[in-house]
């Protein structure tokens, strides 16, 4: 059959004073009607920029394909006039987006926005697409489509969103889908029924599917076939099998081991010592201003649970399960409405901002986005030794220790005297991680400390905070919403869902044989599982 | 999946260190030089012309520009000149009053923005950062801004008679309410940053939170509002001087020259059009200068500002 | 929906109340005698007690406020001091000229500075968007009153196309208000323009840069309904609040522009009751400016229901 999709040699260049010259150079890619191919890579691959080249939707005067070919069902798109591409852009070809939030235009109702593809490139009449339009909302599995297709965007949950996006896509019932981190944004029960959905239709459809993750579970759920990619070329490509279970180059190899396993790792026994004692933690917000019904709602509600010098304690849920605001009530960063918090047996939960100041240092917390959560223009000396100072270290002393502890968290401790945009994102996560070290700490609080990373790097800041646990005999109140993720580094887990604490025990225990039935969903949803447990 | 780009070029920057950066924007260097020679030219009036603003000879009323006449010097000496911007109605050297109207333009533009600057740094920090005082200090603000600040400042004089601190004071108080909620804005999207946060968890007192983490990001804005806040003030003591209820009337300023003017106008445009080119071109360099330091520190800006 | 209309209403009360009290306090608050203030340097001993107990000067602060708003809440103003007659009539007298002068720059704006704008944007860095940011730092800078003489002095004095000033109203005919409009209202809607065309460019050029704008472009839709239905619908809000705050420039302007063509209005009435001192007239006109400036932003804002659905709660 011949190919939906396909890309020769392309070449993609970046403006001048960029960091390399290309953002892509000599990517071959094929897909075939009916096929998923996934491009995975990190960051700054170049997977994006392929998608956009494909669609002719580069960024103006800024990115320019400068070599190669692009041919949808043999049409050379890169050589099409414009009025050309926009016929095909959601006839032939189209794309679902990331963040289906803001690919969505928020001041239209979300039938409007289907209805502007069947007005632009169908000659079909109001009602006709209106019945199109009822008919696709139903194929993407949303209830009540007249109401679904009044309503705006912000009415939406982000799985709905995303649904409607998907309609938007495949109401022309285009040969290619193109589909770019379309699960990223999404919590992981919905990313399993919308990665269902998009295959269910393409393959009801024939849709070619070029699918960019940067995901390895997701691969493992979606792929026919994988292409690698690394820094604007191809690294590798092959079947999923070939690509998951025997992947030839290094670099694919040491991306496949950096993905953390779903087996959990067997739970290590801390030191005894109960560092965090939370019992009954409850947290509300009032919504709404002075005139209006005061709307109550429940962050957080009763939460109890401790953890022991040496151990790592996971609040594992999805978005708006109340385990930030849980993490950031112990940090005493928001006041708990209700409830007791005692850290080293000393009660902390009710105390004055002024009565907490000697308590602080014990608790420190590091933050899910290296990129903010160092003062810009403060050196990383300066970061470094302000706690340490607040408590009446000298300077000199707080700088030795801030020296020994970048060397610690693998920092060379020569660039103590630079600003933090000099740092990749990994290293200001290590840099974070030392500045919480560095007050000596009896509790780390790390709240989704690496969801910001690419997963090599990823798997290298996990390692680090486990050093950390072991040599310090520290208590970590780990935070995250990736189930692998707290399979490796956590000996115990709490599962919260909206405010509540669902279901709690060893790790091991609650993955395997999960009690709760949305823990149950939960560890069900976990895109690639299949693929670890062929691995155990 | 975060692009290293969120971070502005300059973030680090502390005031000096901003610059060198500012004086690479074209609009910067261009209006800065404007302003530079505007300042020299009202600064050393005195060696430019040797005749005095105040001036009158009724022999020589009305003279068209390039015209020559013969003048009493302060020191009771007499001297040919050229009145290069002609007469005005009582004989006074046009090209005289306007370099010295310079002086007061800018010591007013200059003066209401160091008060307007500080009193509004000031009132948006503790607002910004004591959430009992907010509502009250920025229903306050909301208040002020409501009334349109040409007829605040109009009332202000009115009442509190004319003279060149009433003025300065009349057309600071309207500019305070914008600083004060730029300041606020700044203060409330800073404080909830991670690294705010995390000086919390360290035990960091609240002052030194405001000193070391907070005030920093309002200095590059500040800078910016401030060369508004400048342009504005110069143009609204012209408007006011010019309405005949700025500066006393005895003061050279470009407002009051044009304003006396008006009753010529037709027959004689040179007297309203020489004073008005100088302040429109100050107005308009400080402007340049604002638009490009804007532009040079943080193009996100634009909105706000 | 209702809660929002009600917290927007209830917001302005405090505005009000506090521009009443400002007003009321200025001259109260002025160093000297109030009385002898406003009853100006060459009043007798007489005609100061006279005001004294004309302003109800001696009662307590409190009280003084209450009879004041109580009179101004039924419309009076007290009199003149200076045109002899009581501050509502004048104002009643004065407000045509300074509404058709408002309503004609308005429309001038409006219709010049949204489309240039959004060209800016759209051609982004190009000779037009250079052009049009160029003309609104320029606009920006050149006061009404220089402009207004440099038209006047062009247009009415060399040329002859129009009258040098005055102001006819509507009734007598579309042409004669035309023509003694088209100066003054072109001098007050450059600086407007400036700043509206400012701000459209730079909401339509964020616009430009989001998602969903991209997604327009991956349906194939063709630019204008790009540019039109997605970017400039979705700037609508920030522009028409530009629109909004800038009514404060516009009533300034008003005061300059009137003095400079001799338009009878409002702003004229304020400029001569400055001059003259005559403190009911001042009272009177800043608290009629700031209320119609207050509601009007109350309005505008009541339009974001319409312009933007996520505001509804």
């Amino acid at each position: 059959m011949s190919p939906v999709l396909t890309i020769e040699q392309l070449s993609v260049r970046l403006p001048a004073g960029a960091d390399r010259t290309y953002a892509v150079e000599n990517v071959s890619v094929d897909v075939a009607p009916g096929e998923v191919v996934c491009l995975v890579g990190e960051s700054g691959s170049g997977k994006s920029v392929t998608a956009q080249a494909v669609m002719g939707l580069l960024p103006r005067g800024q990115l320019q394909p400068t070599d190669g070919l692009i041919k949808l069902k043999g049409e050379d798109l890169l050589r099409a006039p414009a009025r050309r591409l926009r016929a095909l852009r959601g006839t032939a070809m189209a794309m679902v987006y990331q963040e289906p939030m803001t690919a969505l235009n928020p001041v239209l109702p979300c039938g409007y926005q289907i209805d502007e593809v069947l007005r632009t490139h169908t000659g079909l009449g109001t009602d006709d697409r209106a019945e199109r339009v009822r008919d696709m909302l139903d194929q993407v599995g949303l209830a009540e489509p007249e109401r679904m297709a009044e309503s705006y965007p912000h009415e939406l949950s982000g799985g709905q969103r995303q649904r409607i996006m998907i309609a938007m896509a495949l109401v022309l019932e285009p040969a290619l889908l193109i589909a770019d981190e379309p699960t990223t944004a999404l919590d992981v029960t919905t990313q399993v029924q919308i990665l269902a959905l998009l295959r269910e239709l393409q393959a009801a459809h024939g849709t070619g599917v070029l699918f960019i993750t940067h995901d390895f579970g997701v691969v493992a759920e979606i792929a026919d076939r994988v292409v690698v990619m690394r820094a604007g070329r191809v690294v590798e490509a092959g079947t999923v099998r070939d690509i998951l279970d025997r992947p030839q180059h290094a670099y694919t190899q040491a991306l496949i081991r950096a993905v953390p396993s779903l087996i959990p790792r067997p739970a290590r026994a801390g030191s005894g010592r109960t560092v965090l004692e939370v019992a009954s933690l409850a947290k509300s917000y009032r919504q709404g201003g002075w005139l209006d019904r005061r709307r109550v709602v429940d962050a957080v509600k009763d939460a109890s649970f401790e953890i022991a010098a040496g151990e790592v304690l996971g609040l594992v849920g999805e978005s708006g399960s109340g385990k930030s605001t849980t993490a950031r009530c112990i940090a005493r960063l928001e006041d708990p409405s209700a409830g007791r918090i005692r850290l080293r047996g000393a009660e902390i939960g009710s105390l004055s901002r002024r009565a907490l100041r000697p308590h602080r240092r014990h608790v420190q917390i590091v933050f899910q986005d290296p990129y903010r959560s160092l003062n810009p223009r403060r050196r990383v000396a300066a970061s470094l030794i302000e706690g340490p100072m607040n408590f009446g270290v000298s300077r000199a002393v707080a700088l030795e220790r801030a020296r020994e502890l970048l060397a610690f968290v693998g920092v060379d401790p020569v660039s103590i005297e630079r600003y933090p945009h000099q740092f990749s994102g990994g290293q200001r996560q290590r840099i974070c991680i030392a500045r919480a070290l560095i007050m000596e700490p009896a509790l780390l609080i790390a709240d989704e400390p690496v969801s910001a990373l690419d997963v090599s790097v990823q798997a290298q800041v996990l390692e680090l905070l486990d050093q950390v646990r072991t040599r310090l005999d520290l208590a970590v109140l780990f935070i995250t919403h990736d189930l692998r993720v707290a399979a490796q580094i956590c000996d115990r887990v709490l599962v919260m869902r909206r405010g509540e604490v669902v279901e709690s025990g060893p790790t091991a225990a609650v993955f395997a044989a999960p009690e709760d039935s949305y823990t149950r969903t939960l560890v069900a949803a976990a895109p690639g599982r299949n693929w670890d447990f062929a691995h155990a | 999946m975060k692009a290293e780009a969120t971070q502005a070029p300059f973030a680090e920057a502390t005031a000096l260190r901003l610059v060198p950066a500012l004086l690479a924007d074209p609009s910067v260097r261009i209006g800065g030089g404007i302003l530079v020679v505007i300042a020299l030219l009202g600064l050393f009036a005195p060696l430019l012309t040797p005749v005095d603003p105040s001036y009158l000879d009724p022999t020589t009323r009305n003279e068209l520009p390039g015209a020559a006449s013969t003048v009493d010097l302060a020191d009771g000496k007499t001297a040919d000149v050229t009145h290069w911007f002609g007469t005005d109605q009582l004989g006074r050297d046009l090209f005289a009053r306007v370099l010295y109207g310079a002086r007061i333009s800018l010591l007013v533009g200059l003066a209401v923005t160091l008060i307007v600057v500080a009193t509004g740094l000031f009132i948006g920090l503790v607002a910004g950062y004591f959430r009992a005082l907010d509502g009250l200090i920025m229903r306050m603000m909301d208040g002020l801004m409501a009334i349109p600040s040409i007829l605040l400042a109009l009332a202000l004089v009115a009442l509190w008679g004319a003279g060149l601190w009433t003025v300065i004071i009349a057309v600071a108080i309207p500019e305070v309410p914008r600083v004060v909620r730029l300041v606020r804005s700044i203060v409330l999207s800073v404080r909830g940053e991670p690294y705010v946060e995390a000086a919390v968890a360290m035990g960091t007192p609240t002052p030194l939170i405001m000193t070391r983490h907070i005030l920093p990001s309002t200095i590059a804005p500040l800078i910016v509002q401030g060369t508004y806040v400048c342009a504005s003030a110069i143009l609204v003591e012209a408007i006011l001087s010019f309405l005949g209820v700025g500066i006393p009337t005895d003061i050279p300023t470009w407002g009051n020259i044009m304003a006396e003017g008006r009753l010529l106008f037709r027959v004689y445009p040179h007297a309203i059009l020489f004073p008005g080119v100088f302040l429109a071109v100050t107005i308009l360099a400080v402007n340049m200068m604002g638009d490009g330091m804007r532009d040079a520190l943080d193009p996100k800006l634009q909105r706000r500002l | 929906m209702l809660g929002f209309l009600a917290r927007r209403v209830a917001a302005t009360v405090p505005v009000l109340l506090f521009v009443a009290v400002f007003v009321f306090l200025l001259l109260r608050l002025t160093p000297g005698d109030p009385a002898a203030i406003v009853a100006g340097d060459n009043a007798s001993t007489e005609q100061i007690e006279e005001i004294r107990a004309q302003l109800g000067l001696d009662e307590p602060l409190l009280e003084q406020f209450g009879l004041w708003s109580a009179k101004v809440l039924r419309g009076d103003f007290g009199e003149s001091f200076f045109f002899k007659q009581p501050v509502a009539s004048l104002i009643g007298q004065r407000i045509e000229p300074t509404l058709s002068l408002a309503l004609v720059t308005l429309f001038i704006t409006v219709v010049v500075a949204v489309p240039l704008g959004t060209l800016a944007a759209y051609y982004h860095r190009s000779w037009l968007d250079r052009l049009v940011m160029g003309f609104s730092v320029a606009g920006f800078s050149v006061p009404v009153f220089v402009l207004g003489y440099l038209l006047i002095y062009v247009f009415a004095v060399e040329l002859r196309w129009f009258p040098v000033q005055g102001f006819a109203s509507i009734r007598e005919g579309l042409w004669p208000f035309l023509e003694r409009m088209v100066l003054p209202a072109s001098a007050l809607s450059v600086i407007y323009v400036a700043l509206i065309a400012r701000i459209t460019r730079a909401s339509v050029l964020e616009v430009l840069g989001e998602d969903h704008v991209r997604t327009a472009r991956g349906k194939g839709l063709p630019e204008r309904t790009v540019v039109i239905n997605h970017a400039l619908r979705n700037a609508a809000v920030p522009i028409v609040t530009v629109i909004g705050v800038g009514l404060a420039l516009l009533i300034g302007g008003v005061v300059v522009t009137e003095s400079v063509f001799n338009i009878p209005g409002l702003g004229r009435l304020t400029v001569d009751a400055v001059l003259a001192r005559d403190y009911p007239t001042i009272q009177a006109v800043i608290l009629l400016f700031s209320f119609a400036y207050v509601l009007i932003n109350l309005m505008i804002d009541l339009t974001y229901l319409v312009l933007d659905p996520r505001i509804r709660y």
